[in-house]
């Protein structure tokens, strides 16, 4: 049988970590009271009008910057038409013709194999990142025969950022994903938390044998976490390859991920294709931004957005971060992946490294075997963490001078996480740990066990 | 005070020394409401609120502080701009019963000034048309119908045709507005212009229609026909009077994006006696099928007007003028469809009995809350909007568009400061008359003096000029430079003072305001 090559392509939609929503002032809250965050603009009462949030297009820039993608000065919003219970309008203003940045790259790493021992750099290309309006939500109540509505999530800005079809497996989708949300969540321009809904992503899947064109696609959606981005993926590129391998056909449908049954199943509500009837959003000019270069002197600085002056502000990208932790401590690259994968975690390090007389080399096997696995055991985030790095950084103190064996360290770590309030000294005090330095008092133990055990040491002396 | 009297220059010194104060005002324009009710020009009236803000504004002139020449003057507005707290229709069932939470920026300025809301005035269903026949309320019936003028000059009649059925139209669709200034039940009002909707009533109402600039006056708050080229328009009786309420409603607003941020400052409009240096051009396209003789005629007249006051009179072409009717058909339909499409009975408005599914509710929300008209229009602009068809007709008419605009910049830019040309093809046919073809066919033929303004962004105002021979009202059209409304209004206050164009006679306004007849004029213009 000849191989076959899946093509994976991702769309993301990234809420947009704001006070007020894209075009008007109501608030953005997750899990307000319904319909409580609904302006007139957001209700869609006829002769409201859209008014620009300055702040979502410096997250649009911040995040086009990061993904290495050109920023267009002049950009333009349109209307995409469709009738539906969470649409007001009719219509979502998105960009269509022109969005505010193209042609940018995301790196991702993946391990080679299961032991987090070898990673490899891959990198997927951004087509472009849009700006749009978030829908409200309908929940369905088959019961009682009715639609419930609920607009406060009407409205909220998004960044769609679209990776093309770089991709050939989950794993990679989910490393992909994985980075971006990284990095949105440095920048601050999304929360990127998928529980929440602030990330949503849509797979495009398609399986084709190697010099024959691309097969047909499926879009893959409801995917609610990472781990499940990875699992759809797979499932329908292995559905697929099944079903051309039994004679059958891939059908350009809309499949959503049955988290339940781990597989995809076709979606009720897509009855042929819809024709969006774009048209430019007449009520918006179009979207200019300036750099130094193209900066007008004598502009009002409320009333512009430099490309350059958001770029000079752009924290360290997590790629970057990882390069200097593995430059200023000496860690492993894959250490430094763990480290920016768990919330706090590079911070709780460099806090204990700060502290401690104990090289990092030694310092990162403590954080990562010792502190993140009893984390991760108790669901707690670093954030949560019983043992402070003030805390922890005293006990390695401990063992660094010697004080402690690595046994005992552990001993007393186990005893810290109860989170009683004592110190490591405290626990060793208590528990007799402490380490014999003395070389006359350790000959003496050592003979007196000798001599109580003279039969043992004879046969052990005959061989 | 006269009812007829200029707000800046007669009314706003009575208030002040106290010869008529803001709830007399008030009540007279109340009264003449109410007896002029046949007119249909109101859609609702908002007595209790009217008189309440009469009463605030009697307080401020007491205490000598009013708030500027519009404080206590009764005002009505199209029934498409939102008032909080009144029902705004835009005349269709789609609207019934619905109150708006808020206030049009247009209309908090006049409240801001002190302004008398009297009530909303009817329209075509969401100013579609050209006639204000085809509102859910009826058609609005033209005062001048009920002139001693238009009287008489009818053709005498057997006893078994009723008077009543040779009532002429408004023209539209803000014709409630224009037959609520031209019957002295209001000082002023607003109205909407889209492809000539205030001009059209305001030359067949013998009122001063001004479409301003695009950009100048926020549109927050007017429910869109076509947002790119929809203003809000002023109705006065007098050009002065349209200076004075530009003067409180022009300016930037932050909630409307395509309003400019220059600062306006608010004018007087001088009083212009030498012409001379002004170069006046007469687009020879406008000479279009249709236009009556008479029209021409007074169009000629009005041109020999300016020349021989020493001003320079040029013919200019607009050569892309014979594509503005098609080009405008397919932008408008498009946004049309585009604009209507939140009407669905989910959030406000009208909601079908129809519960089966979303989509059935919807449908039957729509084909109950929209007329034929509305509904033919989403059709059209739905096909024009269709992927395969966007490139052929969006596309293809936005170019057409710009062509029509450079053809302006280019008769702008040869020297001509204002052009001159008709605003209607001819008088307010009866609305007998008028019904006999439909709304897309009257609108196709009426908007053509009058749209290319509108696809420009230009600012336009018609002029009672002179009486027809029917003895209604004419009116020429001035079209200015963007922005430069103080040259367009000026030229136009000129052109007013030397037409002298005649009170309108009516029994009922007669009858409320013994002092309307001392300024009569007879026409000296036709």
């Amino acid at each position: 049988l000849a191989p076959w090559i899946p093509v994976v392509g991702l769309e993301i939609h990234a809420q947009i970590s704001s006070n007020s929503k894209l075009f008007s002032g109501s608030q953005v809250q997750f899990a307000a009271p319904p319909n409580s965050l609904v302006s007139f603009f957001d209700a869609s009462l006829p002769g409201t009008l859209p008014v620009l949030n300055r702040r979502c297009v410096e997250a649009a820039v911040m995040t086009g910057l990061a993904l290495n993608c050109s920023i267009n000065k002049k950009s333009l919003f349109d209307r995409k038409h469709y009738f539906y219970a969470d649409l007001p309008a009719g219509y979502q203003i998105t960009q269509q013709r022109v969005p505010i940045a193209v042609n940018g790259s995301l790196s991702y790493s993946l391990c080679i194999d299961n032991k987090m021992s070898q990673m490899v750099t891959k990198t997927v290309r951004i087509k472009q990142i849009q700006l749009e309006q978030d829908s409200g939500k309908s929940l369905h109540d088959d019961s009682r025969c009715q639609t419930l509505v609920d607009l406060n999530r009407a409205g909220v800005g998004l960044m769609e950022v679209v990776m093309e079809p770089d991709m050939c497996c989950g794993e990679e989708a989910a490393a992909a994903v994985r980075e971006l949300q990284l990095i949105l969540q440095t920048l601050g321009s999304s929360q990127a938390v998928m529980a929440e809904g602030q990330l949503r992503v849509d797979a495009n899947v398609s399986v084709h044998h190697p010099g024959e064109p691309y097969g047909v696609r499926t879009e893959v959606k409801n995917i609610n976490s990472i781990r499940f981005l990875a699992k759809a993926v797979d499932y329908e590129i292995q559905r697929q390859i099944e079903e051309l391998e039994n004679g059958g056909t891939i059908l350009n449908e809309t499949r959503a991920f049955d988290s339940k049954l781990g597989c995809t199943v076709p979606m009720r509500d897509k009855e042929g294709k819809q024709d969006y009837r774009f048209m430019p959003e007449p009520n918006l000019p179009p979207l200019i931004l300036y750099d130094a270069k193209s900066l007008p002197a004598n502009m009002n600085h409320q009333q512009v957005i430099n490309i350059d002056w958001i770029h000079e502000r752009l924290p360290d990208l997590p790629s970057v971060k990882r390069e200097k932790l593995v430059e200023q401590y000496g860690i492993l690259p894959e250490h430094s992946f763990t480290l920016l994968n768990e919330d706090g975690l590079a911070e709780f390090f460099e806090s204990v490294v700060k502290q401690t007389q104990m090289k990092p080399k030694r310092v990162i096997g403590w954080i990562l075997n010792d502190v993140l696995s009893y984390l991760k055991q108790h669901s707690l985030t670093v954030k949560e963490s019983p043992v402070s790095s003030f805390v922890l950084a005293d006990l390695l103190n401990l063992l660094e001078k010697k004080e402690i064996s690595s046994t005992a360290a552990k001993q007393v770590l186990a005893e810290l996480w109860k989170g009683e309030g004592k110190t490591p000294l405290d626990i060793v005090k208590e528990q007799k740990l402490e380490l014999l330095q003395d070389q006359k008092e350790l000959e003496q133990i050592c003979q007196a066990v000798i001599d109580g055990h003279e039969n043992e040491v004879i046969m052990m002396v005959l061989g | 005070a006269a009812l007829n009297d200029g707000l800046r220059s007669q009314v706003s010194a009575a208030l002040k020394e106290g010869r008529v104060t803001p709830t007399e005002l008030c009540q007279r324009c109340l009264a003449l409401i109410k007896s002029t009710k046949f007119l249909n020009a109101y859609i609702t009236v908002a007595e209790e609120t009217a008189l309440k803000q009469a009463e605030e504004s009697e307080k401020r002139y007491k205490r000598g502080q009013p708030l500027g020449i519009l404080d206590g003057i009764p005002i009505a507005v199209k029934d498409n701009f939102n008032t909080a707290g009144i029902e705004t229709t835009c005349a269709s069932n789609m609207l019934k019963g619905y109150i708006s939470p808020y206030n049009a920026t247009v209309v908090q300025k006049l409240l801001d000034h002190g302004a008398v809301l009297l009530g909303k005035t009817n329209l075509d269903e969401f100013a579609m048309g050209s006639g204000s026949t085809d509102g859910v309320f009826g058609p609005v019936r033209n005062p001048w119908s009920y002139s001693k003028q238009y009287k008489e000059k009818s053709v005498p009649r057997s006893h078994s045709e009723d008077e009543e059925s040779n009532w002429v139209i408004t023209g539209g669709s803000s014709g409630g507005s224009a037959a609520a200034v031209s019957s002295f039940t209001c000082f002023a009002a607003l109205g909407s212009d889209t492809g000539g909707s205030t001009r059209n009533p305001a030359a067949h109402c013998g009122v001063v229609g001004l479409k301003p600039t695009y950009g100048l006056i926020s549109r927050h708050g007017l429910i869109p026909l076509v947002n790119s080229m929809d203003v809000p328009g002023i109705l006065t009786r007098c050009v002065d009077d349209a200076a004075v309420l530009l003067g409180s409603l022009a300016g930037h607003d932050p909630k409307d994006s395509t309003t400019i941020q220059d600062e306006f400052k608010p004018f007087e409009l001088p009083n212009l006696t030498d012409v001379s240096k002004l170069s006046i051009g007469i687009p020879k396209e406008y000479h279009a099928p249709g236009l009556s003789s008479e029209i021409v005629a007074l169009w000629s007249k009005a041109a020999d007007l300016f020349k021989n006051a020493g001003a320079k009179v040029v013919e200019v072409s607009l050569p892309h003028t014979r594509y503005s009717i098609v080009c405008y058909h397919v932008l408008c339909t498009a946004e049309v469809a585009s604009n209507m499409a939140r009407f669905d009975g989910l959030e406000y408005g009208h909601r079908s009995d129809m519960k089966d599914s979303t989509e059935s509710m919807y449908a039957a929300t729509r084909r109950e809350g929209f007329n034929d008209v509305v509904r033919g229009r989403i059709l059209s602009g739905n096909y024009f909007l269709l992927k395969q068809n966007y490139e052929k007709y969006f596309v293809k008419a936005q170019k057409v568009r710009r062509l029509i605009a450079n053809d302006f910049v280019k008769v702008f830019r040869s020297g001509v400061d204002v052009l001159l040309t008709p605003t209607t093809l001819s008088d307010a046919a009866p609305y007998m008359e008028f019904i006999q073809e439909d709304n897309r066919t009257r609108s196709a033929q009426d908007d053509i003096l009058t749209q290319a303004a509108n696809m420009a962004g230009l600012p336009a105002i018609s002029v009672p000029t002179a009486l027809s021979e029917r003895g209604l009202p004419v009116g020429l059209q001035f079209i200015g430079r963007s922005f430069q409304e103080k040259q367009l209004l000026t030229v136009a206050k000129w052109f007013e003072k030397q037409v002298q164009f005649p009170v309108i006679q009516l029994e009922e306004v007669k009858r409320h305001d013994n002092g309307v007849f001392q300024h009569q004029k007879s026409a000296s213009f036709s």
